[in-house]
């Protein structure tokens, strides 16, 4: 509901004082710039994360060896390697796991929630779901490293139990959430009547779920799907804390990987500020910066998509 | 009813039917039982923060600062630390986000103009915790001077939690009728006294619970005020928005990651004074919001 339409011309300005209407005019420019906040902040958040790494980027980045290179060795006194391909290939490894995870278990439960449920229960089952979300991520970084950990070793007899599938489990469960409320708006938002039309044609609920609603919501669910995935590629404590901290390419869920988030956060306060370490970092940071705003772009295209069509 | 000579209605089940309905009571309990898994993690992990917390969980622990190189002694250094970084980040982004969410919903044109506004905000939404950090430090521990403090480090929660409280107060503006604002243009008022009489006092509850889910993301944040202003260790109480603090958060990670020779009861301890906190803040916000769907009159 935006833009109620209203005479652009107060009928009443005679007989409010100087005063008023002053006081109306900075409210409402303070309102308008308040309302394009979020822009300046996206754009500041860009700017200053690009222009504190710009002059090592531009000068001294060999961009080949960052993305394609796997040795990050920022400290070594002879030859400073900044290949960031193992960093990327373990963020892409522990989305990947969560995302298998959190996917089936984040549609079903929202076509559980959507679908299969009324009232007081799904009322109850929404509230678990948003505490779940609630949960701090550096909980779910100690849940990794206190339970999850033991777990894994004891499971697979593996020498260390901090690793993807660790960091897949946590982040799947921190992304099932976000799935779960984005995926069952979607179905929520596809109209009664599409229900109601299969049913009376004589299909069974499961037959309306698969065959109707599922592609109805369609984009939506992608779109569920695509802020989870945002959400596990920029998640960086609990992936610090869960997967361990080698830098490598993984060959299983059992080996230890360093993610992209981790590695700024892990770093960061060790760099001398403006050095190529430091600002290497940065470069890491336009990159998170960039994969994100691609992932939450398409997601949004996807959701206005839908709307739009309708 | 299934003698081959009688006359057959056309509502009779058939091999068909009773096949689709099997096949929807496996597909119904198989949903059930995913949805059923993921209550199971959220009890497993209060259920095991109660029992392996709970024992070391007492009054001095939350009310004595940390001794023995953060190995004995409590935690009340973090807590308040915890309430300066929220009640701050909240003065600042309280009043944006509200003023923001009231543009979008009462102000804003449907025109490319605000859809950029909305794609901003889904991005801000969807920046990495550790981005906002790196910005934290590049924007006002650097650039504005701020050092790390908790000022800058509110600053970063602020503009990190901004998108929550404009997505929630605007919900709750739009829930207020439509009649009720043409009822206030059409007796003379513009339309910023139609806000403010109107369309505020009948959304200011909705506009708490959105509020209050801020504090709550705000207070288990730990990546942003890493590296802007929590300290790793600091014995005494921050005095002004200038000096640093220690924060639950960070205080949990520390114990789990870099302090050596922790006692094991400690960080699950705090983990459950954290969640304890960031959960009760959360499900006052959900109580408040069912309170005010039930009550309304519209």
């Amino acid at each position: 509901m935006t833009s109620p339409s209203v005479p652009r011309q107060s009928p009443v300005r005679r007989g409010r004082s100087f005063a008023s209407l002053t006081g109306e005019f900075l409210v409402e420019l303070l309102i308008r710039a308040c309302g394009f906040s979020a822009i300046f902040f996206v754009f500041a958040i860009f700017a200053f994360v690009v222009g504190s790494g710009a002059e090592f980027i531009v000068n001294r980045l060999d961009i080949s060896q960052f993305l394609f290179s796997t040795e990050w060795v920022p400290t070594s006194v002879g030859q400073k390697r900044y290949g960031a391909l193992a960093l990327i290939v373990g963020s892409v490894s522990v989305t990947a796991l969560a995302m298998a995870i959190a996917v089936p278990f984040g549609l079903g439960a929202a076509i559980f929630v959507s679908e299969f449920t009324t009232g007081r229960r799904k009322e109850l089952l929404k509230v678990v779901i948003e505490l779940l979300a609630a949960i701090p991520s550096v909980v779910w970084g100690f849940i990794g490293l206190a339970m999850v950990n033991p777990m894994i070793i004891s499971l697979f007899d593996a020498p260390i139990g901090l690793n993807v599938l660790n960091g897949g489990i946590i982040l799947g469960l921190m992304s099932v959430p976000i799935i779960v409320s984005i995926g069952e708006d979607a179905l929520k938002a596809v109209p009664d009547s599409y229900r109601e039309a299969s049913l009376a044609m004589g299909a069974s609920r499961w037959q309306t779920i698969t065959k109707v609603l599922l592609p109805a919501a369609r984009n939506g669910l992608l779109a569920a799907v695509l802020l989870g995935v945002g959400r596990a590629i920029g998640e960086t404590i609990a992936v610090l804390m869960a997967t361990g901290h080698a830098v490598q390419l993984p060959h299983s869920p059992l080996d230890s990987v360093r993610t992209l988030t981790a590695t700024i956060a892990a770093e960061l306060g060790e760099t001398a500020r403006g050095s190529d370490h430091y600002q290497a970092l940065f470069a890491i940071g336009v990159l998170l910066f960039t994969l994100t705003f691609i992932v939450n772009l398409t997601a949004d295209l996807m959701v206005r998509g839908r709307k739009a069509s309708r | 009813m299934s003698d081959a000579g009688q006359a057959v209605s056309p509502f009779m089940t058939t091999e068909k039917t009773r096949a689709g309905r099997h096949t929807e009571s496996v597909a119904r309990a198989v949903l059930a039982t995913v949805t059923a898994l993921l209550v199971l993690p959220l009890t497993a992990i209060l259920g095991l923060l109660v029992i392996k917390g709970a024992p070391a969980l007492s009054l001095s622990f939350l009310l004595d600062t940390p001794t023995a190189g953060m190995t004995a002694g409590g935690i009340f250094p973090t807590i308040v630390g915890t309430l300066w970084l929220v009640g701050v980040s909240l003065l600042i982004a309280a009043p944006i986000g509200v003023l923001a969410a009231i543009y979008l919903n009462e102000y804003a044109p449907e025109n490319w103009m605000t859809r950029i506004i909305h794609l901003a905000i889904v991005n801000l939404a969807g920046v990495p915790s550790i981005v906002h950090a790196l910005f934290g430090v590049g924007a006002f521990v650097l650039f504005l001077h701020l050092g790390t403090s908790i000022l800058a480090a509110s600053l970063t929660l602020a503009i990190m939690t901004l998108p929550v409280i404009i997505a929630s107060t605007k919900e709750a503006l739009s829930a207020v009728p439509m009649s009720f604002r043409e009822a206030c243009w059409v007796l003379g008022a513009s339309r910023w006294q139609t806000i403010r009489y109107v369309v505020l006092p009948n959304s200011v509850q909705g506009i708490l619970t959105g509020v209050i889910l801020q504090v709550s993301r705000a207070a288990g944040e730990t990546a942003p005020i890493m590296f802007t202003g929590a300290a790793f260790y600091l014995p005494f109480l921050p005095n002004s928005v200038h000096d640093q603090c220690m924060a639950l958060s960070m205080h949990l990670f520390t114990l789990s990651m870099q302090v050596p020779n922790v006692p094991p009861a400690m960080p699950y301890a705090t983990a459950l004074v954290l969640v304890v906190l960031v959960m009760s803040v959360n499900l006052s916000s959900i109580l408040l919001r069912s309170y005010l769907r039930a009550r309304r009159k519209w």
